[in-house]
């Protein structure tokens, strides 16, 4: 029987040769992510229901990245930061990456990439319903909550439903003033922000493959916006070589059957799109840039598991360089190793760090801040009636911090382009 | 698992995101002090834009000001309920307040799973809109057998999905109750 690349995925993790859209099956999982929101009452649940001298199943496959509120004055944060560390001390956990220390890494789904943790043909769950994002490496990776990650933590089981499959095809050469960001956008005023619930959205096409896999990952982040299940793109020599210079864990690499069944197919002709926002204050509330020309803005925002990668920061950069921004615009990179290769990464000479600030960006630590608000000393939190146009992915209401501020989510082209007018900006204006 | 589920309705429209159901700045709180696990039910939906709380009217607050609980123990919404984030303090949040059951034109995938496997509050599926018909503080009444909503205040009798493959695990109380209960935990 013909099945998906999601399919032979959860069917390896069955222990079987076939799964079929619908069931549900008994899951083993390869690795489970949590951090610092999610950990602390995930591990109450653990010790609650297996009792307080149980043994996670596996240590190794345990990775613990705190993300969340780190850079913040908040005793409540910082007591759940010492809630991890007391676990991960307890249950010798190797995978854990403290605050304060040279092991912090930063935003969970780029610091599991970078750090070699997703592999293809793997089953990842994780307590951040963004886990969807390592699907970008031929995987199978989802969000579940604290009862479920109690669970895994105890068994290295849970159970899941097979999803359908929604296939996204993009052909065509991208235009150097669009970005990932818009092609899941586009996607996103298509199908709506219930489009996939419960569904694979599976992304195809020679445009997808073109892409480096910092832009796959953008793609898959978002997945959940359109309330899939799981996001994904086969694995290719691209993936390959990013998994292979970080660790050399054995994988397996699975693709869709020609003949497999999908849900839906969509295809889109690249040349055909132009870059979009999602206006407020829903992810799929889509514009033209060009149609909201104009609009004024107060901030600009480039940060998160969405927008804060070195891709991302030197697509801005590119933008930027010899403008001015006219606007506060704050930077935060994903994780510690996007931060410092801002420093080594240039454009003619110049680092993208010092381009950024030369333009007159402000660029914080890294970690998730504002992106969904946080304590109220978290930087870059919006405030009152501010209107942001962001690299982030949900623009729900009060998402960023204010509940009367409104959200433009954007590519990092379209946020810097809108950084230097002050207004909602079409990158071409800058780039033709 | 109750038979019957009775109480007073509290109506949304669509897309409620987690965010608006337990907005980011709460999350600190533990989720076993029993003193911080009543500012759960304190801010349990307090993300909702006041226009849209409590409709039809709107600007009804699910837990009134200095109260930890709800005068609402069912809440009808719209489709996509629980979209964003997988904050499982969101279900939590409404289970503390005193909610009950939720009646969704649909839910978004992760929350749905949270309410099951945890067992917070239990997300009946509706075909018909009833979030245009019920108004907040209709006294409902759900039979679990029957998978019915009786609207008591307007005299109406609706069909609820049947919970169909989470029956099991609604029943038992959530995952780890079901687990035992098939033997699935070694």
């Amino acid at each position: 029987m013909a099945q998906t690349i999601t399919q032979k995925i959860l069917a390896r993790a069955a222990n079987r040769k076939f799964v079929d859209a619908g069931e549900n099956v008994w899951l083993n999982v390869d690795v489970l992510l949590t951090h610092d929101v999610c950990g602390p009452p995930t591990f109450d649940i653990f010790k609650e229901k297996f009792g307080p001298d149980a043994k996670v199943w596996d240590p190794e496959k345990i990775v613990v990245l705190p993300d969340h509120y780190i850079f913040t004055q908040n005793e409540h944060a910082h007591r759940n930061i010492d809630l991890l560390r007391q676990f991960a001390k307890e249950q010798h956990l190797p995978n854990y990456y403290d605050v304060g220390t040279e092991r912090y890494k930063g935003v969970c789904h780029v610091a599991l990439a970078q750090e070699g943790f997703n592999l293809p043909g793997t089953v990842l769950f994780g307590t951040d319903s963004h886990t969807c994002t390592s699907g970008a490496f031929g995987m199978f990776g989802t969000g579940i909550g604290n009862t479920d990650a109690a669970f895994i933590l105890g068994t290295g089981k849970l159970w899941e439903k097979v999803p359908e499959s929604m296939k996204f095809i993009f052909e065509g050469e991208l235009p150097p003033w669009m970005m990932a960001k818009d092609l899941i956008l586009q996607i996103l005023g298509d199908i709506g922000t219930d489009g996939a619930t419960y569904r694979a959205m599976e992304f195809d096409g020679d445009t997808i493959f073109s892409l480096p896999i910092e832009e796959r990952m953008t793609l898959t982040n978002m997945a959940i916006e359109a309330g899939g299940m799981n996001g994904i793109i086969a694995a290719d020599e691209v993936t390959e070589a990013y998994v292979r210079e970080r660790t050399d864990k054995p994988y397996e690499i699975f693709t869709s059957d020609p003949d497999a069944e999908y849900h839906s197919i969509y295809r889109y002709n690249v040349k055909e799109l132009e870059p979009v926002v999602a206006q407020p204050h829903s992810p799929d509330n889509r514009a033209t840039v060009r149609s909201l020309k104009g609009t004024k803005i107060t901030k600009s925002y480039i940060g998160s598991c969405t927008g804060g990668k070195l891709t991302d920061f030197v697509m801005a950069a590119k933008l930027l360089k010899g403008h001015q921004v006219s606007i506060p615009t704050n930077i935060v990179p994903a994780t510690v190793n996007v931060a410092q290769s801002l420093e080594t990464e240039m454009i003619e000479g110049i680092s993208v760090r010092r381009i950024l600030e030369d333009a007159g960006c402000t660029i914080a630590q890294p970690s998730c801040a504002a992106c969904l608000g946080g304590p109220s000393d978290t930087f870059g939190r919006s405030e009152d009636n501010d209107l942001v146009v962001s690299t982030t992915n949900r623009n729900f209401p009060g998402r960023m911090g204010s509940k009367k501020a409104g959200v433009y989510l954007a590519s990092p082209l379209t946020a810097a382009a809108s950084a230097i007018t002050g207004k909602l900006t079409d990158p071409r204006e800058f780039l033709s | 698992m109750d038979t019957i589920i009775q109480g007073k309705a509290y109506v949304l429209g669509r897309n409620i995101d987690t965010d608006q159901i337990i907005p980011a700045e709460h999350l600190v709180y533990s989720l076993s002090n029993p003193e911080e696990v009543k500012l759960y039910g304190k801010y349990a939906l307090s993300g909702v834009p006041p226009a849209e709380a409590g409709l039809p009217e709107g600007n009804i607050p699910f837990v009134q000001d200095n109260k930890f609980e709800s005068d609402y123990s069912i809440i009808i919404a719209g489709p996509n309920f629980g979209c964003g984030s997988s904050r499982e303090h969101a279900p939590f949040s409404l289970q503390v307040a005193g909610a009950k059951a939720i009646v969704a034109e649909s839910y978004a995938r992760i929350f749905y799973r949270n309410c099951v496997d945890g067992g917070f509050v239990v997300p009946y599926e509706t075909q018909e809109e009833l979030a245009a018909t019920v108004r907040t503080g209709d006294e409902l009444r759900i039979d679990v057998a029957n998978n019915t909503l009786e609207n008591l205040t307007q005299g109406t009798m609706h069909k609820l999905n049947p919970l169909g493959d989470v029956l099991n695990i609604v029943e038992a109380g959530g995952i780890f109750a079901y687990a035992r209960q098939e033997n699935l935990m070694g």
